[in-house]
């Protein structure tokens, strides 16, 4: 019962996007009030069908009912109530719900927050929301349906993937899609635009709380998804530069991108054509990333080709959607009107050349990610682009992304100078000199790129700072009043130095974490000790333990350093009967921001086993740099300017408020 | 990551055997020097059954058959490059994750510097017409005239006054 009601709100929220994609934009061609507004209901109705059906789901996942395949195929009766429920998107079907569920999230937030937008942008807004919403109700009903009923109920379920019985379920995918699927209002917003024929700077800054949110949230998620590969899959790697991670990276970069040629067209009416085109291109990576994704090509061409149903529709969402909306933007991008001028070297030169290599960054990565599709397809010929060539290509394009983020904000709008930008930037530049200089000489006979590459990152945080001293004149006036200049300063120039902080911060983790990271690997029998960066590592004992839906081998270390024992570490080895596969539980002591990293592996016929010891310095720091570039995005979102809105003639403004 | 994700499918494709981490103690070569070329090498090389996993990451048993070739052939004397050439002799390309230069994997390697070359010269060219058509070059049209300036002013008088009230 609960099932056929959760299939049934899915078909009427799939009728309720078929009158959304239709009704409003002849009410904006009529210039019918009454239509455009039923947008509006649409979009909420929707938002509270998808949601009921969603609620189903999880409903048949948390009684355990067998009876329903999706159910039955990735839920256990013991498996842990937590894992009931995130174990709702841990699969296809439910992901897909979980997508459409976030798709309709957006819409209702533009339908309910969305009062200062002018009407008729707002109804050619919810239309392009309902297409894609259409689009992929769709998909899920004709090719993944997770209300499918099985004739004879079995008693017990598969259970879910061991791997992925982690609280990292219950928050990476949710973020991830809030991400992936928030660009799909700046897209939206891009598509109403081209249609309307009329794009502004008010246009950028109601599409700019939008873009924001999805991109924090992408960061977040990104960053969080990371961390759980790092803990999880017991080797301690934390990016591998997989089709399905760059998959997320794309509209990351691109969405970036967005952000930033945003403000230029805010603030200078400039690069229309370009940030129009750039949230095409985001939401569409983000479609791409969710074929690659779930149509099973990554997995291999051929597998794709056997059972091609969920694919192909994918493949045809997909062209439909990039290909027209820029086959819209080549029929109308010409008739937009070039904004404001600028020098080269200006605000908006360094926010060009941003663009220019996040760009380019984003095309290497899917051109790498796809080249060896495409070459199998078309030749036959099977290639493996892996770690190794991201590192070659996508490297060299990030420093100089880095070399040229602090110059960007010391620049002034129109016509800036190099020179002086540069004498702003002594002070970081000096420090990343002392940096390069004390770490060169302290790993003499090391790599010499890395204190090079901690150099940069030292600039770019030395340069984040720099602005904020230059903005209130810090050391220049007294104290106070640089600290009441410090208060007065846009919540976005605030936003602006902690993220680009953060890229700085990150980049220390990565190359500390690369480059001076030790291991021990080797058999260890109880009250054997490990030596590993200057911890002593002691195995106490080894115990077995049941678990609710696992059976646990546990080894308990006690961990000292210079005779002190400061914590007991406990990784263990699980073995899930119902699937008859194992997961690794890493054990981690955190140290500031460095980590010890202890997982195991076989024992073997003596009773010793196979231990691996990391010690891992300064590796959370590449988690910090992440959040503390979203924690920036929120300070932006929190700017006076976009919480007013696009200022509207003679009437007064209600507040537009995405995210709060 | 959403790697973990990809795991479920495969997973579900060839039942992973018991997860073990990567390199084990016992493949371990006794010098050090060598040790630390295998796992250099191991960082490049492709595990073929598993997705886009080096054989130094995968714990799949073809892995750790590659991982102990490898010391084998450094334990023999083979240089690097011996190696990978016997791997790709044996294996084909698709061992390897950093592609070599061929011309099949040309345009691979040359688009990110050419995309970022091109790039940057659409937008020179881009950037210098936009000034010359716009008659940027042009003073008499970059001076106020006397209206635009008594505007200007009083536009700027009334933003003050309603900054000194907020």
């Amino acid at each position: 019962m609960i099932a056929e009601a959760g299939h049934y709100a899915l078909v009427l929220a799939l009728g309720l996007a078929l009158i959304q994609s239709t009704v409003p934009i002849l009410g904006a061609r009529w210039g019918d009030h009454a239509l455009m507004n039923v947008a509006r209901s649409t979009a909420l109705a929707q938002l509270l069908f998808v949601g009921a059906s969603f609620a189903a789901l999880t409903m048949l996942h948390v009684v355990s009912d067998f009876s329903v395949v999706n159910v039955f195929e990735n839920s256990h009766s013991m498996k842990p109530m937590l894992y009931k429920i995130t174990g709702v998107w841990g699969n296809h079907e439910g992901s897909m719900l979980l997508w459409v569920l976030i798709l309709a999230l957006f819409g209702g937030l533009v339908a309910a927050f969305g009062n200062n937008l002018p009407l008729s942008l707002r109804a050619h807004v919810l239309t392009v929301q309902g297409w894609i919403a259409a689009a992929f109700y769709l998909f899920i009903l004709a090719t993944s349906n997770p209300f499918l009923r099985i004739s004879s109920p079995p008693i017990e379920g598969r259970d879910l993937n061991p791997v992925l019985q982690d609280i990292g379920l219950a928050v990476h995918p949710p973020m991830l899609y809030l991400g992936y699927v928030g660009f799909s209002i700046s897209f939206s917003f891009a598509v109403a635009a081209l249609i309307e024929g009329r794009i502004d700077a008010a246009w950028a800054r109601w599409v700019r709380p939008w873009t924001l949110v999805a991109w924090i949230f992408l960061t977040l998620g990104i960053a969080m998804g990371s961390y759980w590969a790092y803990y999880e899959l017991g080797w301690g790697g934390w990016w591998f530069w997989d089709p399905v991670e760059n998959a997320s990276l794309m509209p990351w970069l691109a969405g970036t991108a967005l952000l930033h040629s945003a403000v230029v067209m805010e603030k200078r009416n400039a690069l229309k054509v370009w940030t129009i085109l750039l949230s095409i291109l985001t939401f569409s990576l983000s479609l791409l990333g969710t074929f690659l994704v779930r149509s099973g090509v990554l997995t291999s061409v051929h597998a794709f080709a056997t059972d091609p149903a969920r694919g192909v529709f994918i493949l045809l969402i997909l062209c439909l959607f990039i290909g027209g909306s820029l086959s819209l933007f080549a029929a109308r991008a010409t008739a937009l009107k070039q904004g404001g001028l600028f020098a080269p070297i200006s605000r908006e030169g360094a926010l060009v050349l941003n663009n220019l290599l996040l760009t380019v960054a984003c095309g290497t990565v899917l051109f790498g990610t796809l080249y060896p599709l495409a070459l199998e397809v078309l030749t036959g010929i099977k290639l493996s682009v892996g770690a190794p060539f991201f590192n070659l290509t996508f490297g060299p394009l990030f420093v100089l992304l880095m070399i040229a983020v602090p110059f960007g904000p010391m620049l002034a709008w129109k016509r800036g100078d190099l020179l002086g930008a540069a004498q702003r930037l002594m002070a970081a530049g000096i420090a990343a000199l002392i940096a390069i200089a004390v770490l060169y000489a302290w790993t003499y006979g090391g790599s010499t790129f890395a204190p090079l590459a901690i150099g940069l990152a030292v600039f770019v945080i030395g340069g984040a700072l720099s602005d904020l001293a230059e903005r209130t004149a810090l050391f220049r006036v007294p104290l106070g009043v640089a600290m009441a200049r410090a208060r007065g300063l846009p919540r976005s120039t605030w936003g602006t130095a902690f993220a680009h902080a953060g890229a700085g911060i990150a980049l220390i983790g990565i190359v500390c974490e690369t480059t001076w990271n030790s291991e021990y690997i080797g058999t260890m029998k109880p009250r054997d000790v490990a030596n590993v960066a200057g911890y002593q590592l002691k195995l106490d004992d080894i115990t077995q333990r049941q678990g609710p839906n696992f059976r646990e081998m546990i080894a308990q270390f006690t961990v000292s350093s210079d005779g002190e024992t400061l914590q007991m570490m406990t990784p263990s080895k699980r073995n899930f009967t119902t699937r008859g596969s194992s997961t690794t539980e890493a054990a981690l002591l955190t140290r500031g921001a460095s980590q010890l990293y202890v997982s195991l592996g076989d024992t073997n016929a003596d009773g010793a086993i196979a231990v691996r010891i990391y010690h891992k310095p300064l590796v959370l720091l590449i988690w910090w740099g992440p959040v503390l570039m979203a924690f920036g995005g929120l300070l932006s979102l929190s700017d006076r300017r976009l919480r007013v809105g696009a200022p509207k003639p003679a009437k007064a403004t209600r507040a537009l408020a995405p995210a709060e | 990551m959403r790697r973990l994700l990809a795991y479920v499918l495969v997973a579900a494709v060839m039942s992973v055997a018991p997860a073990a981490y990567a390199v084990q103690p016992d493949e371990i070569m006794a010098d050090p020097a060598k040790e630390a070329r295998a796992r250099n090498l191991s960082r490049e090389l492709r595990c073929m059954v598993c997705q886009n996993q080096s054989i130094d990451d995968s714990d799949a048993p073809l892995a750790r058959d590659l991982r102990l070739l490898v010391r084998e052939r450094i334990a023999g004397g083979d240089n690097d490059s011996q190696v990978i050439d016997f791997l790709v002799a044996r294996y084909g390309e698709f061992v390897l994750l950093k592609p070599r230069l061929t011309p099949h994997t040309l345009l691979l390697w040359l688009l990110p510097p050419l995309a970022l070359a091109g790039g940057g010269l659409a937008l020179w060219f881009y950037s210098r017409r936009r000034s010359q058509s716009s008659g940027a070059s042009d003073p008499s049209l970059l001076r106020l005239s006397e209206e635009e300036q008594a505007r200007l002013e009083r536009l700027i008088a009334a933003e003050t006054a309603s900054e000194k009230k907020g």
